[in-house]
């Protein structure tokens, strides 16, 4: 049908267009550089600029100063323009322990949250996606919900639920399972729970939206032909459905690497994560230069995946 | 697809949604518990309301809060608005790749990069210019349009390439010049994209903590920032109270917003079956 009015002659009178064409082609020209600029440049100005300027002063060296850090280009005397760009911060990064344990941590736990997000993740999306017409928006509804609801308030809830005092160790000393209360608050396990519970409607989207297409022919044919049903799912249903796999997995990993409050509230000080130390860094020490050549790196570390991301996002928005 | 679900995954939901929900139902149940300590239960009880409604310092972060997030969701809209029109509609344009890069990146930027850059950012600003002598309501009302416009302009995206452009080219060959056509098609077929996403930044500047941190200055207290100052030392019954408050609000606001799309939806497929009748 849709070759059919593609290939439709235009049905408008000829004669009289290209003048007026021309002149609406310009209003139009117009009227698009104002659509396009003022948010390209509220852009340029509020998210690339900062950038650089965070570039610029991890290549500063502490000073006692406001702002506390030391200007790359000195003017000496005459007119004449020295630029200084100090390394220190990076190679202090580099030496010191802490610093690249840390990093190692936060990989080593956005990975294995990520994983654990697609884990679960995967049946929840794959059951919405076979529902009936009437369960299917409800379920969807259900998913969305939470995510709409205060982040802070979801990592708050598990610290109800994991506290010493808490509901989980309350029901199971209650129930005779065990004497003393189980310490899950203030550790690693508490991170895991906090990143999988608050970022996996990041996972299940994603693949809903890539699961609603799968043909489901294709899995009746692979039946038909003696197929058994996990080697359909190997086969067909796991390499269709990668798009959603990998979107939904750079949208957990991606920031569940910088994360800050999920370590903060359920990891106290017991679990070391970058975004953590990054914060405190600069609000406790006001060590700026360090600070910035920490979110320099991470940054680093994270243009990859969020070049990946930004390549899947824009083949998405092309084929819907 | 209409392959039968299977009971695994029938398991695996629910065990999914419980996991989604009985953290939420309990901390609204320990909301209306009389005990001090959040979850020893001492009876029911409103007193942890009558505390939060006679604290200033709430009702001054609410107030703040609120006024930053409408704002936000205003600006963010418009700004958001012209970029998925820019992505969508305009093919090729000098730029382009840079754009949609900064459009997407918002999306999973960590906070504290964000919230770092932009604070950096300000105050070598207000070393050039003289502005912003003060961080709070504007610093972070600007930061937060920054981010929340990229998921406006997600929405209005996927809106424009789902109605497609047959109307407006329409409307244009019939004589429509470009701002007819921008208020008699184009507003009309976004509406329900910019109702949603006007509530996603809503939602999205009530919610952030990390950027709001970085670039809010002395005194300038938002709902976030109130309640991990005092969550951070451990469970608090007032917030228990403040939270079940929050989630009715917002609980409220996206049924609201469920509705409008799902009447649209509805409206859109009616269109088509006429439209489909009336060509055979």
């Amino acid at each position: 049908m849709t070759d059919f009015t593609e290939d439709m002659p235009e049905p408008l009178p000829v004669k009289q267009l290209p003048i007026s064409r021309q002149f609406m082609r310009r209003i139009q020209n117009r009227w698009r550089q104002i659509v396009t600029v003022v948010p390209f440049l509220w852009l340029l100005v509020f998210f690339l600029a900062p950038f650089f300027i965070v570039a610029k002063i991890s290549l500063a060296e502490l000073a006692i100063a406001s702002p506390p850090f030391t200007s790359l280009i000195e003017w000496t005397g005459d007119g004449i323009m020295t630029i200084r760009l100090v390394f220190d911060n990076f190679v202090y990064i580099w030496e010191d322990s802490l610093y690249f344990d840390t990093y190692v941590n936060s990989l080593k736990i956005s990975v294995t949250s990520t994983f654990l997000c697609l884990l679960f993740g995967y049946p929840i999306a794959y059951a919405i996606v076979r529902s009936g017409p009437v369960a299917k928006p409800l379920l969807l509804f259900a998913i969305i919900l939470p995510f709409w609801t205060s982040f802070l308030l979801r990592v708050y809830s598990w610290m109800g639920l994991l506290a010493d005092q808490g509901t989980i160790n309350n029901l199971l000393i209650a129930l005779g399972i065990i004497d003393e209360p189980i310490r899950m608050l203030y550790t690693e396990f508490a991170v895991y729970i906090g990143i999988v519970y608050t970022y996996m409607p990041f996972m299940i989207l994603p693949l809903y939206a890539n699961m609603e297409k799968l043909d489901n022919s294709l899995n009746e044919a692979a039946a038909d032909l003696g197929s058994r049903p996990t080697n359909t799912f190997f086969k067909i249903t796991l390499p269709l459905t990668m798009p959603g796999i990998v979107a939904g997995s750079l949208l957990v990993f991606i920031p569940a690497t910088g994360e800050y409050v999920i370590p903060d509230l359920l990891g106290g000080g017991n679990v070391q994560m970058i975004g953590r130390v990054l914060y405190n860094e600069f609000s406790r020490n006001s060590d700026w230069p360090v600070a910035a050549a920490v979110a320099i790196v991470l940054l680093i570390i994270l243009v990859l995946p969020i070049m990946v991301f930004q390549h899947y996002q824009g083949k998405a928005s092309e084929e819907q | 697809m209409y392959a039968k679900r299977s009971r695994f995954l029938t398991i695996m939901l629910t065990l999914g949604l419980a996991f989604f929900y009985i953290p939420m139902i309990l901390l609204v149940i320990y909301s209306f518990n009389y005990s001090k300590l959040v979850p020893v239960w001492g009876g029911w009880s409103l007193r942890w309301y009558k505390e939060l409604f006679q604290s200033a310092e709430v009702w001054s972060a609410v107030s703040l809060s609120l006024q930053i997030a409408v704002v936000n969701a205003t600006f963010a809209t418009a700004l958001g608005t012209l970029a998925g029109l820019a992505m969508v509609r305009f093919g090729r344009f000098k730029g382009r790749t840079l754009f949609g890069g900064m459009l997407v990146a918002p999306l999973v930027m960590p906070e504290v990069i964000t919230g770092l850059s932009l604070l950096v950012f300000f105050i070598s600003l207000n070393q050039l210019i003289g502005w912003p002598a003060e961080r709070g309501f504007a610093t972070i009302t600007i930061a937060h349009i920054t981010f929340s416009m990229a998921y406006v302009a997600v929405t209005i995206q996927a809106r424009l390439t789902g109605v497609g452009q047959t109307l407006e080219e329409a409307a244009a060959d019939l004589g429509a010049k470009p701002f007819k056509v921008l208020t008699a098609i184009t507003i009309p077929q976004l509406t329900p994209a910019l109702i949603s996403g006007w509530l996603l930044a809503f939602t999205l500047s009530l919610d952030d903590l990390v950027i709001a941190s970085f670039v809010t200055g002395p005194g300038a207290n938002t709902l976030p920032i109130l309640i991990f100052s005092r969550i951070r030392l451990g469970l608090r019954p007032d917030i228990n109270a403040l939270a079940t408050i929050m989630i009715l609000v917002i609980a409220i606001c996206v049924a609201i917003a469920a509705i409008v799309m799902f009447r649209q939806q509805r409206a859109d497929l009616l269109d088509r079956q006429m439209a489909e009748r009336e060509e055979s």
